[in-house]
């Protein structure tokens, strides 16, 4: 199954089981949608359900977030994530404080998701990668699928969740094609929000990843296997909130950590994640961790300037093996 | 009804001279039907026209000659305003907005005295507008605010006690204390903030907007009718959002009213140097919903207007525009110094008090007697007071409440050290837990 179609079935489930899910976002319906993630869906929901809307970020994720008061589920989409910050008041003030604000009267079960991160020479102000931003905000959940079992556990599980979730998705993901079982065909399969997977079982040093990344990080690992490096790889899966639990029980069992992420370096997810094993596993590191993000800069377009500035797998090898002591 | 009757009801009450901006200074309180007697005709004679009661030295006075095309009529004031509001409307009108403006001033003593912190913003002089709309709604309606709310809360039945607590920080408040003087909601009353930016409520209420259409053409519950009103100031005329929504709301014919609270100030910033095309009303027919301009000093016109934008909405004929002209008497905050504004502008509203206006009128037209209104103030003064003790004596959140509410499904903390999700931890709640 490949990530678009893992998505596209978890909405399609999600709005034939519960009435009040509901799709908005430019280009969703009639456009079949701008990456093609809702097709099909206006046909078969009607407009009332897949709802165009103008080209008004602010406006039309506000009207989201207040019909989601109401006890509504719109899953809004955002043509990528650099375009919610036109709306990233809604998300943050209106979405991901309100429970709080009003005491735990009034919960926003709303679902934020769209392409998130690079994607390929479509210049800086489309590759901004939002993990960490939405990250640190509390009363948010942030998810970041990886394969097509993610995409559709982690979707269900969002649009069922009775809380914000910024569903960060990868454009150059979409097309591409997983394993999955009958389990995860399941209508009701759903991953639990705050949970990471050992994608790879290893011992000698832990990978850490989200995303596309996840992707490289495995190809990473085949090539430090070659060189003897056992590399144990967690798809992080959800950033807020961070399971802490499973990356420190990893890097208590191979004492060396390389964190990988594609966004920029400072306050990223990699800080964190190097925070919370420095804090609660210092005594088992043998190694300073290693982390491995994109450049400090705005995306450039030339292609081999692009390709200098987010990680490659060559990267991530480089990285383990200084954290192994095998490099300088 | 079509926009134009909506539109020209209003206007027609109005003085001409309100829609260009330069001359809003002059024009005064001639717009206030039923409150002065006006006599239609007269042989002949000088005739002055008063610009309003209790008029200063400073306006002027205007006059002009009347010719007389029939002998002369005197006009009975009763006949009009006996269709406006009967006794008990009359009565409850009056309590809201005293309830409002005591509640305020209350706040304000508060404040002084370090009981209530941070940023407040009172509604003194605006209570026509919030009386007017909210008392128009039904229960199930919605409303949601500015950072200007507490007096929108208690017009729509959040107990004063509870926004009373909530501004003092204690757990009894509507929020529990977690939201404050600028982030008011209550569930139960259909409130929906309380928002702290400009602009941020329109489309929330719009989206509140879009859920009665949703369970009424989606779910096919139509019961669902409530209407929403979103009330915001003349500054936040200016935001996108603003613009987005009512293109949205007209779109989609969503049952909503966007009422305008034009106090001619945002903060500092005069309304005058903000806008380029200051009427406000105008800019419903951009988009496709009737704009409506009324006199947001006097409740029996708000209310006149708030009924028919409410009805239109219930209809399913879509939003209405209404901009309620209208004053703040204390600055923007109580710690606005409030250097900028006039004192000629300030003096010519203070005489166009809403809540003096409607006493008058009550008193003359025979609805209500002294001692019924005072009796009235004292109750009030009583409410306001009770409530002060109240959230006194209330007590201040605890410390397990820190960590609690900020999701609706705590497994949203994550997994704790031992494994297990968070919020399964005891001492997580207890407050007692290290996190």
């Amino acid at each position: 199954m490949t990530v678009r179609d893992a998505l596209n079935s978890a909405i399609d489930e999600e709005m034939a089981a519960d009435p009040k899910v509901f799709v908005m976002g430019e280009e969703v319906g009639e456009y079949q949608g701008a990456y093609k993630v809702t097709k099909g869906l206006l046909q078969k929901y009607g407009p009332d359900r897949v709802l165009d809307t103008p080209i008004t970020e602010a406006g039309f994720t506000g009207i989201g977030v207040g019909a989601a008061f109401q006890g509504l589920k719109p899953i809004v989409e955002f043509m990528t994530f650099n375009f919610a910050m036109q709306a990233i008041d809604h998300i943050i003030n209106s979405a991901a404080k309100t429970y709080y604000m009003s005491g735990g009267q009034i919960s926003v079960p709303i679902v934020f998701r769209g392409p998130n991160g690079a994607a390929a020479g479509v210049g800086a102000q489309h590759s901004q990668c939002f993990a960490a931003w939405y990250g640190s905000c509390p009363g948010l959940k942030v998810v970041t699928p990886y394969s097509a079992e993610d995409a559709r556990g982690l979707l269900k599980a969002a649009i069922r969740d009775p809380d914000p979730v910024v569903f960060l998705e990868n454009e150059l993901l979409y097309g591409e094609n997983f394993p999955v079982s009958s389990q995860v065909r399941d209508p009701n399969f759903t991953l639990p929000i705050g949970k990471a997977k050992v994608e790879r079982e290893g011992t000698d040093v832990t990978i850490t990843a989200f995303s596309k990344m996840v992707g490289f990080a495995l190809k990473a690992a085949d090539e430090l296997a070659k060189d003897g490096i056992k590399a144990e790889v967690i798809n992080l899966r959800s950033i807020r909130p961070l399971d802490r639990e499973t990356i420190n029980a990893s890097v208590r069992k191979t004492y060396r950590l390389v964190a990988v992420e594609e966004g920029w370096p400072q306050h990223g997810v990699c800080a964190e994640v190097c925070a919370s094993v420095q804090e609660e596993s210092f005594d088992y590191l043998d190694a300073p961790i290693e982390r491995i993000s994109g450049a400090d800069i705005p995306m450039p377009y030339a292609a081999n300037l692009e390709r200098l500035a987010l990680p490659q797998i060559e990267d991530i090898v480089r990285a383990a093996k200084r954290a192994c002591y095998r490099s300088k | 009804m079509a926009a134009s009757s909506l539109a020209s009801r209003a206007v027609a009450s109005l003085s001409p001279s309100i829609s260009t901006g330069a001359s809003r200074d002059d024009a005064g309180s001639s717009s206030v039907v039923g409150f002065h007697k006006r006599s239609s005709a007269f042989t002949g004679r000088r005739v002055r026209i008063s610009s309003g009661h209790g008029s200063s030295a400073a306006h002027g006075r205007r006059s002009c000659v009347v010719a007389a095309t029939a002998a002369p009529v005197k006009e009975s004031p009763l006949k009009i305003a006996d269709a406006l509001v009967t006794r008990e409307e009359g009565l409850e009108l009056y309590e809201d907005m005293i309830l409002g403006r005591c509640f305020e001033d209350m706040c304000a003593q508060m404040y002084y005295r370090s009981k209530m912190f941070g940023f407040v913003h009172l509604y003194n002089g605006q209570e026509a507008v919030s009386t007017g709309f909210i008392k128009s709604l039904k229960k199930d309606d919605y409303i949601c605010s500015t950072y200007r709310d507490h007096v929108h809360a208690l017009s729509k039945g959040v107990p004063a006690r509870q926004v009373m607590s909530e501004l003092f920080g204690k757990a009894t408040g509507c929020c529990r204390g977690q939201g404050g003087s600028m982030h008011m909601f209550s569930k139960e009353h259909r409130l929906l903030g309380g928002f702290a930016f400009i602009g941020e409520g329109i489309p929330v209420a719009t989206g509140a907007a879009f859920n009665t259409k949703y369970s009424r053409e989606v779910l096919k519950d139509l019961s669902v009718d409530a209407v929403t009103l979103a009330f915001f100031g003349d500054g936040t005329c200016n935001n996108g959002q603003f613009f987005e929504c009512l293109n949205m709301a007209a779109l989609w014919k969503l049952p909503i009213v966007y009422v305008v609270e034009n106090n001619l100030w945002a903060i500092g910033m005069d309304h005058f140097r903000a806008t380029s095309v200051p009427e406000i009303w105008k800019k419903g027919e951009a988009f496709g919903m009737p704009g409506v301009h009324v006199d947001g000093m006097d409740v029996l016109k708000v209310r006149e207007v708030a009924k028919e934008a409410i009805a239109r909405a219930r209809r399913g004929d879509g939003p209405t525009l209404v901009e309620c002209e209208t004053y703040r008497y204390r600055g923007h905050s109580l710690a606005d110094p409030d250097e900028l504004r006039k004192p000629e502008q300030k003096n010519k509203y203070a005489v166009r008090d809403p809540i003096a206006a409607f006493k008058k009128y009550l008193l003359e037209n025979g609805l209500a007697s002294e001692a019924d209104l005072k009796t009235i103030e004292k109750k009030i003064d009583e409410i306001v007071e009770d409530a002060v003790e109240f959230a006194d004596a209330s007590p201040l959140p605890p410390r397990s409440q820190l960590l609690e509410n900020v999701f609706a499904d705590p497994r949203g903390f994550g997994i704790g050290p031992d494994g297990k999700y968070r919020c399964e931890d005891p001492a997580f709640t207890a407050g007692t837990a290290e996190v």
